[in-house]
């Protein structure tokens, strides 16, 4: 039973950050009806700049983080709304879709060039202790990781239902023709959504870098989980994502442990297909029925 | 007037440049510089380049400069195969790398069928075992080094259960394969055998799994990157038992990213700067100037295999590509015959080598060589 929880908290903590990867993915499609094929690379690239910060300027850590956050928020979540998605959205969500795998690829490529090609250390703000629950040694980062992660979709729940300014992004979101008739700043409440969006990679970033090592490769295994989950929980709602990351994060997890490594990334990927087949929507979804 | 001028450079241009090219000779180097080998790699490359400076600062070999060119594999065995070919058609006089055993395996026929010398930085035992004239290690390889790893496992750890971490490719499958039948001899129980991936991120399934095995001590077998995470991933469960590795284990790249979660590693190394041989010391330090980092132990092999193409040019006193692989077989390089080998090594007839190897543990973040073990053949 021990063995079980210890596998169980390990898996939620993983899921905990395919969940906030994956709510990047809902809110890209709530406003933009795309999908960013770059999600991956928006969480490694942070920690990368954050690191670049200190090698460039020899600046401490804390200054370092906030050279390579505001830098990351500003190009990748402001700089990608006006770069990439104004100008393609409007030839089609195709065309977007195909300019974020390229971005994904020029990040990645970016990223190795700029900094490195190896895996370089990330500081941990926990430290590397365990506590008993239940007899299971149960580590204080994936304690934190899952409190933080928890609390930041916590918070994002609370911003887009319980305030002004989120229920503005949510009737952007849902209709962006009444939304304007509303008066609502349409085109503000969709560059608030990425900023939230590279936001949060920002926190999935800190968060997994200790343990993932900072690597440009970094984003391919978390791009991949995160698009699993968001299609697993359902694309287009919050809570979708993060049920689809929990699943996702804790199918892996058991998968290691109970079945195989090798094949641990065949699981999710069945997880992907039965749920496809069953229930098209994801676990959380909502139909959604468009005229032709 | 003016086109008799052009006439007599341009000729003088067509005649000078066959002569400039005959200066030199041609290495190319054909390594994981990105993707899963790109620690051991860079490192490896390094090496190389650190060599090839010494070299041609000293004139060269047989007068002649050495000219290096690296080409990135990307750990990738369809490119490492196709960057092979290219050297060969570009007129290497050897190949050099790669340095995992899996694009090793895919690119060795080419050098072979060339009648090329090429010298790898791969372990995995089968390598050298099909019979491939042209094939030379620059470590020692896994079955010279698991022995010793049983040996201490058992003599000194004092282990009578293990529980064995690998990866998944063939220097992992390699390394499993060479130390199972070796723990089985020493009467060593294999308490858990765990697979991991190449890349492989997350590794906290793998540490709670080897946690709960009750295992005496931990044998570790994956490449540098993977090694770190395991090693934190096992630091983050509480894994308090020692852990055992192979030469990679106690890398500086491993103990660098690993930090606080590396002390105690303990193990066999192939090659380390910190090995009480002055001239290993004196590459680290000049390593360590030129790169702003520490060396591995792939730096070190780097930096032997062109003093092994130097040794056997120089010996066999011209520039033959396929000599140079005969005069390597059954030869016993000295460091008073050639400095830069540093350390005296056989070479088998198979392109196995023998030479001292050493334990280490990581202490303090670092590593501290406790004991020198002769070469198999003394």
């Amino acid at each position: 039973m021990a063995e079980f929880i210890a596998y169980l908290i390990a898996g939620i903590a993983t899921g905990a950050i395919y969940a906030l990867a994956a709510i990047g993915f809902t809110l890209v499609w709530q406003t933009s009806q795309t999908i960013n094929f770059a999600q991956g690379e928006f969480v490694m690239l942070p920690a990368v700049l954050v690191l670049l910060a200190i090698k460039l300027f020899g600046a401490p850590i804390w200054l370092g983080a906030l050279i390579g956050i505001a830098a990351f928020i500003l190009i990748f979540g402001a700089g990608f709304k006006l770069a990439v998605v104004d100008p393609m959205i409007k030839h089609g969500v195709l065309p977007l879709a195909i300019a974020t795998m390229a971005l994904s690829i020029i990040m990645k490529e970016g990223a190795k060039d700029a900094f490195s090609a190896e895996a370089q250390n990330f500081p941990s703000f926990v430290p590397t202790q365990t506590i008993s629950v239940f007899g299971a040694s149960i580590s204080l980062q994936h304690l934190a990781i899952i409190i933080v992660a928890f609390a930041v979709i916590g918070l994002l729940q609370w911003f887009v239902g319980g305030t002004r300014l989120g229920r503005q992004m949510q009737a952007t979101a849902q209709n962006p023709t009444v939304a304007r008739i509303l008066g609502i700043p349409v085109e503000r409440m969709v560059l608030l959504t990425f900023v939230i969006n590279a936001a949060l990679a920002v926190v999935a970033s800190a968060l997994i870098s200790p343990i993932y090592l900072a690597k440009f490769s970094n984003g391919e295994v978390i791009g991949l989980f995160a698009f699993i989950a968001a299609i697993v929980g359902g694309f287009n709602q919050v809570r979708g994502a993060l049920v689809g990351g929990l699943v996702v994060g804790i199918v892996d997890s058991m998968a290691a442990a109970y079945i195989s490594t090798s094949y641990r990334l065949a699981v999710p990927l069945v997880l992907l297909v039965v749920i496809i087949l069953l229930k098209p929507e994801g676990l959380m979804g909502r139909k959604e029925e468009r005229r032709v | 007037m003016k086109m008799q001028w052009i006439l007599a450079t341009a000729l003088s241009a067509a005649l000078g440049l066959p002569a400039l090219a005959q200066d030199k000779v041609k290495l190319v180097d054909v390594v994981e510089l990105s993707g899963a080998g790109a620690t051991a790699g860079t490192n490896w490359k390094n090496g190389i380049d650190l060599a090839v400076a010494d070299i041609n600062a000293k004139g060269g070999i047989l007068g002649k400069q050495i000219e290096i060119t690296h080409y990135d594999t990307q750990t990738n065995p369809g490119n490492t195969r196709a960057a092979v070919q290219r050297a060969i058609d570009e007129g290497t006089y050897a190949v050099l790398g790669p340095v995992f055993s899996g694009p090793i395996g895919a690119s060795m026929q080419i050098a072979q069928r060339a009648e090329i010398a090429q010298f790898v930085g791969g372990e995995a035992a089968n390598l050298t075992m099909q019979g491939n004239k042209y094939l030379f290690r620059t470590s020692l390889s896994q079955t010279a080094a698991m022995p010793k790893i049983a040996a201490y496992l058992k003599n000194t750890v004092k282990a009578g259960s293990v529980a064995v971490v690998w990866v998944n490719n063939d220097f992992g499958k390699g390394g499993r394969d060479a130390i199972l039948p070796e723990l089985e001899k020493a009467g060593i129980k294999v308490a858990v055998d765990v697979a991991t991936e190449q890349g492989q991120a997350d590794f906290a399934a793998d540490a709670i799994k080897v946690k709960n095995s009750n295992a005496d001590a931990i044998f570790v077998y994956l490449n540098e990157e993977e090694s770190a995470r395991f090693l934190r991933a096992a630091k983050q469960q509480g894994v308090t038992k020692p852990m055992v590795g192979e030469t990679t284990l106690l890398g500086s790249k491993v103990i660098e990213l690993a930090g606080e979660a590396a002390n105690g590693v303990k193990g066999h190394v192939g090659l380390s700067i910190d090995a009480p041989i002055p001239a290993f010391q004196e590459f680290g330090k000049k390593f360590q100037a030129k790169y702003n980092y520490v060396s591995d132990h792939n730096g070190l092999k780097g930096y032997m295999a062109v003093y092994m193409i130097k040794w056997a040019t120089e010996k066999q006193k011209t520039f033959d590509k396929k000599g140079v692989a005969d005069t390597l077989r059954g030869a016993t390089i000295k460091p008073s015959d050639e400095p830069g080998i540093m350390i005296e090594t056989t070479i088998e007839q198979n392109g196995d080598l023998d030479r001292e190897s050493f334990l280490a543990e990581v202490k303090d973040g670092k590593q501290v060589i406790t004991a020198t073990l002769p070469k198999i053949k003394p």
